[in-house]
């Protein structure tokens, strides 16, 4: 699904280099998670992917389904099946949450040569996926997550991922500002996106988002490098003993 | 105090070729206007409700023919349309004037008006202080024509002025007299381009507890010159509210100067401006009077700007001594899509009352980077997603516009400038 090979990337700004070599391969219908101490280049890596300025590739590739990501405006990749669920959703006052989906989900499906989805139909499919994260109608109403606490703004953001149905979803510390009942009800919408056809690549600096949402992978990150990977059991040695050991046994 | 030559030579070359009808039952206010005109001269660029806005081009003797391109807004607004071609009003072509508890009547008709003859001039010579507006003593002595409306109930439907150019080398003046007897309401709309340098000054008169909606969309002609002039006295709990749209332009200078008169009334004005390039200027210039109790004003200006256009704002607040209770809102917004473009905005409050709540802000900005990559990464391209952001930051504005169809009909408007100067 996605594969990305030595990849290396500088501030465009200034001579800062944050990512060194990233080496990365995700399976269809498999869930990997990277976890690594502020810094290690985890969100610039997602940002990357799906496409902001700021940043220099100067080495490497990107593939989502052997199509060369790196080379896509933002909005190709997205409609071509790739999705960040944000750190930090942005707030659009003026625009309203449903025009929003509206034109996003239409946007996409034009860019693939599909119909339109009718107001209609949208309105019945948005309120079937709303209803299973708590979404109540008159977040709906509200300009795009303008006054929506942190736990509106995440289940906000996997209802995008809900409507938009990507092939690679990457979480970016969809955790973070997340009390325990909002974690688990992101959990369960994003584990009811899991099937076969596509993958998930979740950031996080704690091991208790992986407890639900389970990753078959799971990647340590470090200086702008995977510096080491293995299996769900990897994310509980760092939850026991922090970064500090497994950064010092790789050095 | 007499004029210098200069300036007397000035006013004389620009009111030469302009044709003076001294009878008639406008006579008396026509000739009173010319006296003001005389008294106070063209005004220059050196004045100071000028500073920001060179008005060389409005009070020049001659203005170049231009290709008029304009089309009516509104078209889908069921109205009775007026139409007025080259500034004269077309019979044939406008609907059949008959509204339920509306009279219509043109300005050139020779007929005395009686309510109408004590208002003609007499608004826009109110608001002659503090601040000389001597273009507005230009339309009340010399228009050549404008319709004259009494409401006296509810109409059932939009009063629609369709400015049309066929010559398009003229220079148009009109003069409109509104009045809105006690509980009345009436909408006006106001579309199209009337010539290549228009200059235009409206008398409005809202009695207690009527609600007048001005909604107008000015010509999209590019290089078009416009002046317009809104005097309007708001009584006990009358409600008047403003709004205008505009796109491109030369020069655009848009004055509103409201009274408010009664306690308990509401005055919006409110406009949105979208301008492409250098020869780009639009001027909003805004005096509210709150002369009494308990009343609401609000100011809501939003300008696009780009390849170097600028924006002009001059607003004012004046809350008069015992105008307690006085709510007063003013905000004025520019969006500049590039670093060529200039907002230029002088807020003011002047209050002689204390119990009062006043609120002013100006800002300039960018199209906010992180929203725009937000709006691409869920698949809206580019220029969609920016329009979006630029419709958004309108939405204040246009948020003013009480009748849904009407404002929908603006936002498509809008839609489509963006479309076209997407580059």
């Amino acid at each position: 699904m996605l594969e990305i090979k030595n990849l290396h990337v500088k501030l465009e700004e200034e001579d800062k280099v944050i990512l060194r070599g990233v080496d990365l391969k995700v399976e269809a219908g498999k869930v990997h998670a990277i976890m690594g101490p502020n810094g290690s280049g985890k969100s610039t890596l997602s940002y990357v992917l799906s496409g902001r300025d700021g940043y220099e590739v100067t080495e490497g590739s990107a593939t989502l389904e052997d199509q060369e990501l790196l080379e896509m405006e933002p909005e190709e990749r997205a409609a071509a099946g790739l999705f960040l669920a944000f750190q930090y959703p942005v707030e659009i006052p003026g625009v309203g949450n449903m025009t929003f989906l509206r034109t996003a989900l239409n946007a996409q499906r034009k860019a693939r040569g599909e119909d339109e989805v009718s107001a209609g139909d949208f309105l019945k499919l948005v309120r079937e996926k709303a209803a299973s994260l708590k979404i109540d109608a008159d977040m709906m109403k509200r300009p795009v997550n303008v006054g929506f606490s942190g736990g509106e703004k995440k289940r906000n953001e996997i209802l995008q991922m809900a409507l938009l149905e990507p092939k690679m979803c990457i979480l970016d510390e969809t955790d973070s500002g997340l009390d325990v009942d909002a974690m688990k009800l992101v959990s369960e919408g994003v584990n009811a996106l899991r099937d076969e056809g596509r993958a998930f690549l979740v950031i996080t600096h704690y091991q208790r988002l992986l407890d639900h949402i389970k990753p078959d992978v799971v990647h340590i990150m470090a200086n702008g490098r995977i510096v080491q990977t293995g299996g769900p059991e990897l994310a509980l040695e760092v939850e026991k003993n922090g970064y500090a050991d497994i950064l010092a046994g790789v050095q | 105090m007499a004029l210098p030559q200069a300036k007397l030579d000035q006013l004389s070359a620009r009111i030469a070729g302009l044709h003076f009808p001294a009878t008639g039952w406008q006579g008396k206010a026509r000739g009173e206007a010319l006296e003001r005109l005389g008294a106070m001269g063209l005004p220059g660029k050196r004045d100071e409700y000028w500073r920001y806005t060179d008005p060389t081009a409005l009070t020049a003797p001659e203005t170049k023919a231009v290709e008029g391109r304009g089309e009516a807004a509104f078209e889908s607004i069921d109205a009775v349309k007026l139409v007025f071609v080259d500034g004269v009003f077309d019979a044939a072509a406008s609907d059949d004037p008959a509204l339920a508890g509306v009279e219509i009547t043109r300005l050139a008709e020779v007929a005395d008006i009686h309510w109408a003859g004590d208002l003609y001039g007499q608004l826009e010579a109110a608001g002659q202080t503090p601040v000389q507006r001597p273009l507005a003593a230009i339309g009340s002595a010399f228009a050549t024509d404008g319709v004259l409306i009494r409401a006296t109930a509810a109409a059932g439907r939009p009063v629609a002025l369709v400015y049309r150019s066929e010559s398009y080398s003229s220079d148009v003046i009109l003069h409109h007299v509104v009045k809105l007897e006690e509980g009345a309401e009436l909408t006006l709309l106001e579309s199209g381009d009337a010539a290549a340098r228009l200059l235009t000054v409206m008398e409005v008169d809202v009695a207690k507890d009527a609600r007048f909606h001005h909604v107008r969309s000015q010509g999209r002609t590019p290089e078009r010159l416009v002046a317009t002039h809104i005097f309007a006295r708001i009584a006990e709990g009358a409600l008047f509210k403003s709004f205008t749209v505009a796109a491109n332009g030369v020069l655009t200078r848009n004055e509103a100067v409201l009274d408010i008169v009664g306690d308990d009334a509401v005055a919006h004005v409110a406009g949105v401006a979208v301008g492409d390039g250098r020869d780009f200027l639009h001027d909003d210039t805004v005096f509210i009077t709150h002369g009494a109790e308990r009343c609401e004003s609000r100011q809501v200006f939003k300008k696009v700007l780009k390849n170097g256009a600028t924006g002009v704002f001059q607003g004012k607040i004046l809350v008069k001594p015992g105008a307690q209770k006085t709510d007063g809102y003013q905000i004025s917004q520019s969006l500049l899509l590039d670093g060529d473009s200039q907002f230029l905005a002088k807020p003011e409050l002047e209050i002689y009352a204390d119990d009062v709540k006043c609120s002013h802000g100006s800002t300039s900005g960018a199209i906010d980077d992180t929203a725009l990559f937000y709006l691409r990464s869920r698949g809206v391209p580019e220029k969609a997603a920016q329009s979006l952001l630029v419709l958004a930051f309108l939405a204040e504005a246009l948020a003013e516009i009480e009748d849904e169809a009407i404002a929908e009909d603006l936002r498509a408007r809008l839609e489509g400038w963006l479309d076209r100067h997407d580059g």
